[in-house]
């Protein structure tokens, strides 16, 4: 219940983030570089206080956390949705068709996951070049794979039930079999998968983001401001890259959290 | 004949969420030199959890909360951990069900036995292999010397089971507690094992407590037999009077459920209702609901008493013993 | 064991050639080649000259058999920023990663067996738990903040370690390496604690997870029957049999090691082919990222084979499985 809480606490942040943000990070006209790189709760030019400090830019942490965070989630969570759609269909076109559909696109799955997901990321963006397009398309491309196989074992379980051989003796549509029958039953081990999974992506894409290699720096997540105060990390400077790792480890936490409450609620075997 | 094992009130309980379940309760137990107990009872009625208690294998949650245990006239419940693992498999040893699981997969067969060997004596890896060698011999595994070489997987069961055999003999041990070595076997294979079991306690005069739920294995094999439900001994008796002249109206049920040549066509009979779960036991005898026999005063939890006076022989835990049948 | 060896070295050659089709496809046919392989900063004639010279006017299936030949011989094409051979350019970073990689994943199974261990034998004790807690964090922190952090605590706020560099490194059979210096350990420890972490947090799930289970097993009970001391039950008669899966994901992560050490050697400016890849990425540098992928590619190859051989080596079951076969 905490991690469901917290996680609910952050997304409303990430929702609200322009009516509870002190300031509009990126309005030019509301940073003030007099007021750049201020330890946390100091008093800035206009008599605001920085309660997480500001950046080198003057900007306000914590309001920059708030937007950061909305991209963070919006991207982690775009891409998972994506990915899903792509992998659920791969997996059970697979597990429907079985032969040589089967074989290709399991094999295909079984390769994309022996190499890390980063690694993947990384050549894509080095091959696709960056945007916030390509990071999640990067993203997606990592992650089908794992809600493919997924779907795949669900269903290959599942096809050999009793009802599924009704069905088809009924002479239903594969259609109807699939989407009302075979579904329903890989929905929840998926939701819990894709809770992880956005978890994952939203590391990754902050990851990819910390490396340059990302976002670009109009759309600033939370990697991508725990990266622009890595250069002054070492002159103790700590609270640009603290304050947004905090909110990413929290982000992380809350969702595997729930991840690991989902699984108990829909744990087949704990439900019938 | 002299004592071996000397087992009093002996209670082993476990905290459960529904509290605290005693799956041993007041069990006694004698065993002499060179005699074979049965011990027999279904599943869950405590009779594998005598056998570790009296190991000192109990997990916890599991706990021996009272009784004496002598072993060799020494009392051993309040033995410190290293005291008791010096008499695990040296003094006395136990054989589980399921050969397929008992030895270790990853492990050959000679660093199993030798480290039993060495765990208690101090000898060379040489002397403890050539012990090892003999045991396979004396249980009947062709070519012991290769065999030691080999894994578990390359045994079949029966095989597996007599190298478990060989490891409990190892070390010569006072008692042997075998929990149903025979259940997971092919029934030839059954056969031999128990006929050789019985050569080997004879031949060395260890004391043998076989642990099963299968009345026909105990009456070839046991000179005496003890009969456990829910936790509690509730008949026992030499092997004769227990099979042919049974006072315990569960014993009786026991016997009756036995598929025999004697009775064919017959309808077997068998026990009404089920073994109570050890949470849920009725107040008083725990046989009582499935009793044809039961009346109010079984209420009241029967003592163990001489089921036919002046026969002393047989003792039961009821308060309705059955006539003797042969009388 | 033999002819096992040669069948999956067999297999292996296939998925080597399965993969250089795919990096070929990925960087020469998908992509324009031209952009990809000449650099950008030539003028026409020197473009033309190269596509001639890389045999750019050839046909498709001509120009993937003078790329195998080519990666045959080592020859994967040079460096725009550089100008040398981008083979030569990875190998020659190679050690630096491979060793952060090696002290990382002994760092992670000298600790996480341990604790995993001692968590599978005591789950419900306040120790086990914490030690579970532990692994969790592990799994959650992003390695990249945690390396930034780890600078902040013992570079900059501590002053105890250098945040950036191999420091002092020696030959070793003519390959420099860091662990021989005093100097040397003080630059590597922190970087490879950082790498270690995510599988320190693994080891000591799989140890706990395989220890609980092998403590029901009636094996366990049996060999405690037999008297032995409970260092030889938990040391021997478990840890051999949870050592199968453990060894198995230590083959598999030591993969993932080499591709995460990217990110590690990116914050601690460990100069490894991780930080090599991210540099050729930003200057756009794509020979020697494709020779990168291949080398990584035939990096897991090998790892993989090893650990076949390895597990079949540890479980006597699979032994027999591959005699009858």
């Amino acid at each position: 219940m905490a991690g469901l809480a917290l996680f609910a606490l952050l997304v409303a942040a990430a929702l609200l983030a322009p009516l509870i943000s002190p300031q509009n990070p990126y309005d030019l006209a509301q940073i003030d570089v007099l007021d750049s790189k201020l330890p946390p709760g100091s008093l800035g030019g206009a008599g605001r206080h920085f309660w997480l400090g500001t950046d080198d830019q003057g900007r306000d942490m914590l309001s920059a956390i708030f937007y950061g965070l909305r991209i963070s989630l919006f991207v982690g969570i775009v891409s998972t949705v994506c990915a899903l759609a792509i992998g659920m269909a791969a997996g059970l076109l697979a597990a429907y068709a079985g032969g040589r559909t089967e074989t290709l696109v399991m094999r295909v799955v079984d390769i994309q996951l022996s190499f890390p997901a980063i690694l993947i990321a990384l050549i894509l963006i080095a091959v696709l070049g960056q945007g916030v397009g390509k990071v999640i398309a990067a993203l997606v491309t990592v992650q089908w794979a794992y809600y493919a196989r997924t779907v795949r074992g669900v269903a290959l379980v599942e096809r050999r039930r009793e009802y599924i051989e009704a069905a088809r003796c009924l002479a239903l549509s594969p259609a109807r079999i699939v989407f009302r029958h075979l579904l329903p039953n890989c929905l929840p081990p998926l939701i819990v998968v894709a809770t992880v999974q956005v978890a994952a992506a939203i590391a990754l894409e902050a990851t990819l983001s910390f490396l340059g290699l990302g976002l670009p720096i109009t759309e600033p997540s939370l990697g991508l401001l725990i990266a622009n105060g890595y250069q002054y990390l070492l002159s103790g400077k700590y609270w640009i890259s603290f304050f947004p790792g905090i909110a990413l480890l929290l982000t992380i936490v809350s969702i595997n959290l729930v991840a690991d409450q989902l699984r108990d609620v829909l744990n087949p075997r704990l439900a019938r | 004949m002299n004592v071996v094992l000397d087992v009093r009130d002996l209670c082993t309980a476990f905290a459960t969420r529904a509290g605290v379940v005693r799956a041993v309760d007041h069990v006694s137990l004698t065993v002499h030199a060179g005699e074979v107990l049965g011990l027999v009872g279904e599943s869950g009625s405590g009779k594998s959890m005598t056998g570790y208690s009296i190991m000192g294998l109990v997990e916890p949650p599991g706990r021996v909360v009272g009784g004496s245990i002598v072993l060799d006239g020494r009392e051993i419940t309040s033995l410190s951990p290293g005291e008791m693992r010096a008499l695990r498999g040296n003094r006395v040893a136990m054989i589980f069900q399921d050969p397929m699981m008992t030895l270790n997969p990853v492990l050959r067969i000679d660093t199993q036995m030798v480290e039993a060997v060495q765990a208690h004596d101090d000898v060379s890896h040489a002397i403890a292999r050539d012990r090892a060698r003999d045991a396979l011999a004396r249980v009947g595994i062709p070519s012991p010397d290769e065999r030691l070489n080999a894994y578990p997987h390359q045994f079949s069961g029966g095989m597996r089971q007599r190298v478990a055999i060989a490891i409990a003999l190892l070390n010569r041990p006072d008692l042997i507690i075998a929990d149903e070595p025979t259940t997971a076997l092919d029934v030839t294979i059954q056969g031999q094992i128990l006929y050789e079991m019985q050569t080997l306690a004879q031949e060395s005069g260890t004391a043998l407590i076989w642990i099963t739920h299968d009345l026909s294995v105990v009456a070839g094999l046991a000179d005496r037999v003890a009969v456990m439900y829910a936790g509690r001994i509730v008949e026992e008796g030499g092997t004769a009077d227990i099979i042919e002249r049974p006072a315990h109206p569960y014993t009786r049920g026991l016997i009756d459920s036995v598929p025999s040549r004697n009775r064919r066509g017959e309808r077997l009979r068998q026990i009404p209702g089920m073994t109570p779960a050890l949470t849920a036991l009725p107040e008083g005898c725990a046989f009582q609901d499935r009793c044809n026999r039961a009346t109010a005063a079984c209420a009241v939890a029967p003592p163990m008493t001489v089921a036919r006076p002046p026969y002393e022989a047989q003792r039961v835990r009821c308060h309705h013993p059955l006539p003797d049948p042969t009388a | 064991m033999l002819v096992y060896l040669i069948r999956r070295s067999l297999q292996s050659v296939v998925v080597l050639l399965a993969m250089s089709l795919l990096v070929f496809v990925g960087v020469y046919a998908v992509g324009n080649p031209i952009d990809i392989l000449i650099n950008p900063q030539a003028d026409q004639q020197d473009r033309e000259r190269s596509i001639a010279a890389l045999g750019l006017d050839k046909p498709l299936w001509l120009q993937y058999a003078l790329f195998l030949k080519g990666a045959l011989t080592g020859d994967l094409g040079n460096s725009f920023v550089q100008g040398t051979p981008a083979l030569g350019l990875i190998l020659e970073r190679m050690p630096a990663t491979l060793e952060l990689a090696v002290v990382a994943m002994l760092i992670a199974i000298v600790l996480g067996i341990p604790l995993g261990l001692w968590a599978g034998m005591k789950p419900d004790s306040l120790s086990g738990r914490s030690i579970m807690a532990g692994s969790i964090l592990g799994f959650s922190l992003p390695t990249f903040w945690v390396g930034l952090m780890l600078i902040m605590v013992f570079s900059v706020m501590l002053g105890w370690l250098p945040s950036n560099g191999r420091g002092e490194t020696r030959l070793l059979f003519g390959v420099p390496v860091s662990f021989l210096t005093v100097d040397g350990w003080r630059h590597l420890i922190m970087p490879a604690t950082n790498l270690a972490l995510f599988n320190l947090a693994l080891m000591i799930r799989l140890t706990r997870a395989g220890t609980r289970e092998a403590l029901l097993q009636d094996y366990v009970k049996f060999a405690r029957a037999k008297g032995l001391s409970n260092a030889r039950v938990i040391g021997v008669h478990v840890l051999r049999n949870i050592l199968i899966p453990i060894v198995t994901v230590i083959g598999l992560q030591f993969g993932s090691l080499i591709a995460f050490a990217i990110v590690t050697e990116s914050v601690f400016a460990w100069p490894g082919m991780g930080k090599l890849l991210i540099d050729s990425i930003n200057f756009l540098d794509r020979p020697v990222i494709v020779a990168y992928l291949l080398v990584i590619v035939t990096l897991f190859i090998v790892i993989n084979l090893v650990v076949d051989v390895l597990y079949s080596a540890l479980d006597p079951r699979v032994r027999l499985a591959d005699a009858k076969g």
